[in-house]
């Protein structure tokens, strides 16, 4: 999905810099002091950056080959930078009602997953906790999450719709059942593992529930709650797209079907490219955030 | 002999399914105040059961443990375990690790500059002040199952529990480390029950050994008091006729009257 976007932004940048790449490394070995540890991390970035940006490059000139001939049903990159030139150049423009910068649209779609996600993260964690402690909500409550899970998100939109008559919780309401589960089942399956050593500990300590919580079910079961919280984000901003689509207003889920009814192709792969980006930008930041929290957890 | 800690007519059943095995069986021990007692035998007779039974840990079929005249049937930190694996949280350093414990413990008798003083305290008598902001995961074992001890005194234990403590060692750190159990047993005087299969760990550092027949249905098969004065030293000890008889006899009831059937 992000394949094409990715190919119009680097269009313009891509070809000047695979270049550019080159001089760095060259030189980094001039200065004389520190020109070792400066052409080593030069050498690992260029390894790291290039391979990439070769990819790239190649797959927007086969792009523009195959799209160039008239009568193209899709925009060759070079057309993709011209006709939306001022809504990358310019994201935060309002001229009211549906007619703003891709900066609102996105800001829109990221605040209905904020929501969502947070609601989903906070009662994922709960249930999971529950699930994993008490094997009689696990007994429960288990085969019902299994059949839920697979429930495709926007199956999910017309019963919130019905219920909330309203758009924006009813969009909200999407992302998080559909972030939900991935959070459930790993906080489950964390709580489940944790060793008895560490439940022996808390009990000669003489924990009270809410402390053995926070201060050993939680950290002992973070890597696995971040794993379920990981692919919860990446799930919900999968399912905010689709749910915008249908319940239109400002977003960027709504912007690209926008644009398809008015046949603006360019404006679709543009959109495309932000929310590959996004997403991607949005599942660093969770598993950073991971990284961060279970510092030490999974380094026994 | 007054009883401080009493372990009163205990069995202890397990249920599986329709399988039941009975792992212990009549259990009677009365440890006095300041006493270091082991129990020794073959893996597999109970001897971590039953230490779990008196941390309460585990709870008993028959019978129950007595602290002070007080039935115990809960775990608390008035009888501290210092476990196998030395059991440290691996997300707090090793300061944090030891005052989890005491914050509990002294929520309301001590400050908390008191508590920090108290926590540094006991890492120093371990000798282990110097990694208070390590974690685990960056010392090494010998140095793990200090900050357990560590952990474990600075909840004020009447009873410190050791569950093999010193068994995932390598032989010089185990050396060292029970040099320093002994000493810190010198200078605060605890009262020790201590689980090991380590016949020269058990002669060198208690005042009486216990020794349990094997498994399953294990019972008391013979406790052998150690009449070597305090402070003992491991090279003198090496040839002194009491310790050596002590050995002996100990190694006799494992290898001879109950030799581990399965060890073969």
């Amino acid at each position: 999905m992000s394949m094409p976007a990715m190919k119009t932004e680097i269009t313009p940048v891509a070809i000047p810099q695979t270049p550019s790449a080159a001089p760095v490394v060259s030189i980094a070995p001039k200065r004389v002091p520190r020109a070792e540890t400066y052409a080593k991390m030069a050498k690992e970035a260029a390894v790291r950056v290039v391979p990439p940006l070769i990819v790239v490059a190649l797959l927007l000139v086969v792009w523009e080959l195959i799209c160039r001939r008239a009568g193209s049903s899709l925009p060759p990159p070079s057309k993709v930078f011209k006709d939306t030139k001022e809504l990358i150049l310019d994201p935060f423009f309002d001229h009211g009602g549906i007619d703003k910068g891709l900066f609102w649209h996105l800001s829109a779609s990221l605040q209905r997953v904020a929501y969502g996600y947070s609601l989903a993260a906070i009662a994922g964690i709960a249930l999971g906790t529950l699930v994993g402690q008490s094997v009689w909500a696990m007994r429960g409550l288990d085969p019902l999450f299994q059949v839920l899970r697979t429930i495709p998100p926007l199956a999910w939109l017309p019963l919130s719709l019905a219920a909330f008559r309203d758009g924006q919780p009813s969009a909200i309401f999407v992302i998080f059942i559909t972030s939900v589960w991935p959070i459930i089942i790993n906080t489950a399956v964390g709580i489940r593992n944790i060793p008895q050593d560490y439940r022996n500990v808390a009990a000669v300590v003489q924990l009270n529930p809410l402390e053995f919580f926070t201060k050993i079910m939680i950290p002992a079961a973070a890597p696995y709650i971040f794993t379920g919280l990981r692919i919860g984000i990446g799930l919900s901003w999968l399912a905010i797209v689709a749910a915008e689509m249908l319940i239109g207003g400002v977003g960027i889920g709504f912007f690209i079907w926008d644009a398809w009814n008015s046949s603006h192709i360019s404006e679709i792969i543009l959109a495309l490219f932000y929310v590959g980006i996004i997403g991607f930008l949005l599942d660093r930041l969770i598993a950073g955030l991971g990284k961060v929290v279970t510092r030490g957890t999974a380094a026994n | 002999m007054q009883a401080y800690l009493k372990l009163d007519h205990i069995d202890k059943t397990f249920t599986r399914g329709s399988a039941t095995t009975e792992v212990l069986k009549d259990i009677n021990l009365t440890i006095e105040k300041g006493e270091y007692v082991s129990i020794i035998g073959h893996s597999g007779c109970g001897k971590s059961t039953l230490l779990n039974i008196v941390a309460g840990l585990t709870g008993t079929t028959n019978g129950c443990v007595l602290l002070e005249n007080r039935e115990v049937n809960s775990p608390g930190p008035d009888r501290a375990v210092v476990f196998q694996n030395h059991s440290l949280l691996p997300w707090l350093t090793v300061y944090e690790n030891v005052r989890l414990g005491v914050d509990k413990v002294f929520a309301k008798t001590k400050s908390r500059a008191e508590r920090d003083a108290w926590v540094m305290h006991n890492l120093s008598l371990v000798q282990m002040a110097h990694a208070r902001d390590k974690r685990p995961s960056e010392i090494s074992g010998g140095m793990k199952q200090r900050v357990g001890i560590a952990r474990a005194l600075a909840m004020e234990p009447k009873v410190l529990l050791l569950d093999e403590p010193f068994g995932a060692l390598d032989a010089l750190t185990r050396a060292h480390l029970q040099d320093s159990v002994m000493a810190l047993h010198q200078k605060l005087g605890n009262t020790i029950l201590m689980i090991t299969h380590d016949v020269d760990e058990a002669v060198l550092l208690s005042d009486r050994i216990v020794m349990m027949t094997n498994g399953p249905s294990a019972r008391i098969g013979e406790v052998l008091e150690v009449p070597l004065a305090r402070p003992r030293k491991r090279l003198e000890l090496a040839t002194n006729p009491a310790y050596l008889k002590c050995r002996q006899r100990v190694l006799e009831f494992l290898y001879e009257r109950h030799s581990f059937v399965e060890a073969a």
